[in-house]
């Protein structure tokens, strides 16, 4: 893989980071270096600031390979406050129930193992907003 | 264009099938449509295969190749077409262009899936494989997943219930009752996967709101379909079962993107150009096999192919309109939730359920007076959708 290319790749899995459009500044993620609304060169870097909200999840009992040992994790589709939706796992969620327009927070954990490789891969995760008590 | 008639329709039961080979099951399905056809010594000109995955499910690739030589049709031309779980309906519309285009006058399309080759991990590993890489896949983004987020966006915009989500599930086991080719042959009531005390056991949850009745078995099989042009298909003595309409449309490849997530737009323009082509509307189908992978695509897929106003598939189906019998009876061959998934056998399976309906040979499942049918293959999670109109000439 080209080296820029990983390192994008990387940034956007880390931090959150996509694109927004200088034509029409529509906010972009996954990053694609094209914008999806007015179809011109979209590649200026734009830092998410990883809260919003949940906007549907699901919770996954069924998993494939490499995610065995998280069975059962929750999955959404998450409302930065920028804009676009974000599809990532929650956690950290103990005893929470998830219920659509749940604040939530990116974090970064492990997303997967390869067993045999011992390979870890860490990326993006959300949990529930942690706010001081009123 | 030249009209392009389904001379010949074949499949195998779809099922777990560990003694065959995707390449034997696919040229089985390929002779029964041969043979139904009654093609005797005419040339095939060229084969379509769809495939999703052979490469990752049973380590064999170039498989096109390997079932031209295993049927002895060369020096047909072959093509092996993959489009996720919509390679059937690709393959068909390579097909199609094929036979429309003069290229070729007789095309055999098979449409083939070996999945239980594998154990579930892997099998749910590689299907997952067609979301998006960097945006879903790596985090443990499923295909129940993806639909779990959209039903709960479904079932919260439009009122549909999980009742409605088994309506659909009762249905189309029942139809599956009556298709000898249907891997799950098992009746199921509200009751038992619902409301009993052991309904969680006798329906796990997949993904909520989904529970295993919600969504397709994983199978091994194959289907294919004889394609001729009007002239050779009048010497072949079989009723004329014409292909009117194909429409292909594509969308955003995640679900994320889409301004509205519940929208399937793919669907809705895949579906209006299938009609534009055939000259038809809606109103004009008798019978309908859509791609219900999950309970909520059947619902979903009715309304955005243009059968009922969004928000009223849910109704319909609640009145009983999409039984066989009813206005508009949809899957009645069990559709994906019985008669199975083979992945790239899908689209093509359809197909050969549309001409038996037409042509009046479903048996026990026989849609009455039915001479428009429709078909709708979903692939990936509507990223790319195809739609047929079949007609049965008079
Ligand atoms: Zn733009």
């Amino acid at each position: 893989m080209e080296v820029s290319r990983h390192w994008r790749l990387k940034k956007q899995r880390y931090a959150l980071q996509g694109e927004v459009c200088p034509h029409c500044s529509v906010k972009i993620f996954p990053p694609r270096d094209i914008c999806p609304d007015c179809g011109l060169d979209a590649r200026t870097p734009f830092q998410f600031s990883g809260r919003g909200e949940v906007y549907s999840f699901t919770t996954v009992r069924d998993a494939p390979e490499g995610h065995s040992e998280q069975v059962p994790y929750t999955v959404a589709l998450v409302r930065l406050e920028e804009g676009p939706l974000v599809t990532a796992q929650l956690t950290d969620l103990d005893q929470q129930d998830v219920e659509i327009g749940l604040p939530v927070e990116m974090v970064t954990r492990k997303l997967r193992s390869d067993g045999e490789r011992g390979m870890l891969v860490y990326g993006y995760k959300f949990r529930p907003l942690l706010r001081p008590a009123a | 264009m030249r009209p392009v008639v389904v001379a010949g329709a074949g499949m195998i039961p779809f099922e777990r099938r560990d003694e065959d080979s995707l390449v034997g099951m696919m040229a089985v399905a390929g002779l029964n449509a041969m043979d139904d056809a009654g093609l005797g010594d005419r040339a095939v000109d060229a084969v379509y295969v769809g495939n999703m995955a052979s490469g990752l499910f049973n380590h064999q690739v170039s498989v096109a190749s390997a079932l031209v030589d295993r049927l002895s049709l060369m020096p047909a031309a072959a093509d092996r077409i993959e489009n996720g779980p919509a390679s059937g309906g690709s393959a068909i519309k390579n097909g199609f262009l094929a036979v429309a285009s003069g290229y070729a006058d007789i095309v055999l399309v098979v449409g083939g899936e070996k999945m239980r080759e594998v154990i579930g991990p892997k099998a749910t590993d590689i299907v997952a494989a067609m979301t998006h890489p960097s945006a879903e896949y790596i985090y443990g983004v499923t295909l129940p997943a993806l639909a779990g987020l959209f039903t709960r966006l479904y079932m919260e915009k439009y009122g549909v219930t999980r009742e409605h989500l088994t309506m659909v599930a009762i249905k189309n086991q029942e139809n599956g009752l009556l298709n000898p080719y249907a891997h799950i042959r098992m009746k199921i009531t509200m009751e038992g996967v619902l409301t009993h005390p052991q309904a969680h056991i006798n329906s796990p949850i997949v993904a909520d709101p989904l529970h295993l009745y919600d969504c397709c078995p994983v199978s091994d099989g194959a289907a294919a379909v004889l394609l001729t042009t009007e002239e050779i298909a009048k010497e072949l003595n079989k009723p004329i079962v014409t292909i009117d309409g194909v429409g292909q449309a594509t969308d955003t490849h995640t679900l994320q993107e889409r301004s509205d997530p519940t929208d399937l737009k793919a669907v809705t323009v895949a579906s209006e150009r299938a009609f534009s082509m055939a000259g038809l509307k809606p109103k004009d189908v008798d019978v309908a096999e859509l791609h219900d992978a999950f309970t909520i695509l059947e619902i979903a897929e009715s309304e955005h192919a243009g059968f009922f106003p969004k928000g009223e598939g849910a109704k319909a189906l609640e009145a009983g309109e999409t039984r066989i019998g009813g206005k508009l009876p949809i899957n009645p061959s069990g559709g994906l939730k019985a008669r199975g998934h083979p992945v790239g056998a899908t689209g093509v399976a359809q197909a050969v359920e549309l001409v038996w309906q037409l042509r009046g040979e479903a048996g026990d499942r026989q849609v009455k007076k039915a001479t428009t049918g429709f078909s709708l293959n979903f692939g990936g999670f509507g990223n790319n959708v195809l739609a047929f109109v079949l007609r049965r000439k008079s």
